[in-house]
């Protein structure tokens, strides 16, 4: 139910209080903070989740807000954990550097797939970005004397951060950098959906045809998007390597690919919490069930997406707010 | 005022063997107010798509403001100031009407690209796309997505969209279709509040409507032009009566 707006709103209020922060973002990033406190032993875990959420939030860009589909993100994902891992083997282990080297060269590899991303919809982007995504992926295999392909890449050493805070192996300074980037990057993001550019990255979402109609070269706009998305996915990638000090093969693999846009779906794709929700959800229940029984963990996952895409079409985020809007009109 | 705004020559286009525009010759001066009439099927709306550029032709040119613009973009058409309108609304259903109108007046200004700007401070682009739905009398419903729109009003946000691209040559598709006759009288009214030196080309069934805005009528049968004068001279000519008035009043 839509609530009649007083005819006098002037516009740029109106436009404005769609930015403003709202109450419950507050308590959200005050909530992040809790693990500091309540689980000690599993700052490990937090920090997964925090690195796993910048993937989702960077996977939301493009797919909730611009509405291109993407099975192969993890590319982008895993040239950002290459890259910081192998900056820290051959230059220096200091992190900040290391995370811009990840961000920047995902960056440039996303502005590469992005021309051929952007001419493309539908099914043929669907298998071209599973294509690109199997690619980066055997190349990351074959190329072992570089990678270490399935053995994982060997040698990563951090450097205290600042050169101060030494990570340790509680997770305190891991949970802390992860949590702190992915603020970060957030603000960011948050400023990207409420700017001209953001608008009409929703503009190509609800129709693309018209777009060109309205003078806008919604290709430009995709490449743009794309390469911000493929940088992000390249810092939370950079973080894993940094924190865990080894770069897995599963870090470029399709199941990541898969398991983000799971992710991004069960939580909300096109709300900024979305990808940071389904995230912590999904890692969580991943180290729940997996405990039970560690084979069969995906088929709880599979029971939850299949009921959320059937009941929320626009994910659990996007079925509280309905809930939430409801009460307000009582 | 007798600069040409807009012209074709010699457009052609097949689809197979199925011929939906043959040797089309148009000439649109400045400030006039054409309109596009003829059977379904006649080509009309395939016309407009080959002058803004969303069907290649197979042959010919176009020109706009002796440019010619046969190969370029539709989005590149729109910035040179041909702007076109939808038979069927292709709207954006879940951007309030504000949004989207401030959408297209950031493209047209070219700011779209600014991803480190908040929007609601670019406040001359939102007051002027509020300028242009309050003129189109959608100002107090310009905050609700555009999905919970009554139909009327979505056809008003249609022209909006193009006016708000600042068009020198507007082509409008049946800008009433589907909208109640009492109703398509404001549709109208709205188009012919529009500023006397933009230059229009509409698609439009209802002949009070045609007679009534048109300076002059082009008739399309089978994808080439049949007639075109004066409403006067198209109401006298005995074989549009025949293939077009005629039908339309038996059937």
């Amino acid at each position: 139910m839509s609530v009649a707006k007083p005819a006098t709103t002037d516009p740029q209020i109106w436009l404005n209080a769609r930015s403003r922060w709202h109450r419950l973002e507050i308590c959200f990033w005050l909530a992040t903070l809790l693990p500091f406190l309540l689980f000690p032993n599993y700052l490990s875990l937090a920090s997964q989740i925090a690195i796993t959420a910048l993937f989702a939030l960077s996977l939301d860009i493009i797919l909730g807000y611009g509405g291109v589909v993407s099975l192969g993100h993890a590319a982008f994902f895993g040239v950002g954990a290459y890259a910081a891992g192998l900056y820290s083997v051959h230059v220096t282990g200091e992190p900040l550097s290391g995370l811009a080297v990840g961000g920047v060269l995902a960056g440039v590899a996303g502005y590469a797939a992005s021309f051929i991303v952007s001419r493309f919809r539908h099914l043929t982007l669907i298998m071209i970005t599973l294509g690109i995504g199997l690619l980066a992926h055997e190349v990351a295999n074959k190329a072992h004397w570089l990678t270490g392909g399935s053995d994982g890449l060997q040698g990563v050493k951090t450097l205290p951060l600042f050169g101060l805070f030494k990570f340790d192996l509680y997770g305190n300074v891991a949970y802390a950098y992860s949590l702190g980037v992915l603020f970060l990057a957030f603000l960011g993001v948050r400023r990207i959906v409420n700017s001209p550019f953001g608008l009409s990255l929703r503009g190509i979402r609800e129709n693309l045809i018209r777009m060109p109609a309205v003078g806008a070269d919604s290709r430009a706009h995709i490449r743009t998007a794309y390469t911000i998305a493929a940088t992000l996915a390249g810092i939370a990638g950079a973080i894993l390597a940094q924190t865990t000090q080894t770069v897995a093969l599963e870090s470029i693999s399709f199941q990541r690919s898969a398991d983000v846009l799971v992710m991004l779906v069960l939580g909300g794709a096109g709300r900024l919490y979305g990808g940071l929700i389904g995230a912590a959800l999904f890692m969580v229940a991943r180290d729940q069930f997996s405990g039970i029984a560690p084979q069969y963990w995906y088929f709880w996952i599979g029971l939850l997406l299949v009921t959320v895409v059937m009941f929320l079409p626009n994910g659990i985020l996007g079925g509280l707010s309905q809930l939430y809007a409801r009460w307000r009109v009582k | 005022m007798s600069e040409v705004a807009l012209a074709a020559r010699g457009l052609n286009k097949k689809f197979g063997s199925l011929v939906v525009a043959s040797d089309i010759n148009l000439v649109l001066p400045e400030g006039a107010r054409y309109a596009l009439i003829g059977p379904n099927g006649a080509g009309k709306t395939t016309l407009i798509n080959l002058l803004t550029g969303m069907l290649p032709p197979d042959s010919g040119e176009i020109v706009l403001a002796e440019q010619d613009i046969t190969a370029q973009a539709p989005q590149e058409r729109v910035r040179r100031g041909l702007a076109r309108t939808f038979q069927i609304n292709s709207l954006f259903p879940g951007l309030s009407a504000l949004e989207a109108v401030t959408l297209v007046v950031e493209e047209r200004r070219r700011l779209s690209g600014r991803f480190w700007q908040n929007l609601a401070s670019h406040k001359e682009s939102i007051e002027e796309a509020y300028d242009i739905l309050s003129r189109l009398r959608l100002g107090d419903s310009c905050y609700q997505p555009t999905r919970e729109l009554p139909y009327g009003r979505q056809r008003l946000l249609e022209i909006a969209l193009a006016l708000a691209t600042r068009p020198k040559v507007l082509l409008l598709d049946e800008p009433a279709a589907g909208v109640p006759q009492d109703e398509s009288g404001e549709v109208f009214e709205a188009v012919a509040g529009l500023s006397g030196d933009l230059t229009l080309l509409f698609i439009e069934h209802d002949m009070h409507v045609v007679f009534r805005f048109a300076s002059h009528i082009i008739v399309l049968v089978g994808g080439a032009i049949f007639a075109e004068g004066s409403p006067a001279d198209i109401a006298a000519h005995p074989g549009v009566r025949e293939v077009y008035l005629g039908t339309r009043q038996h059937g």
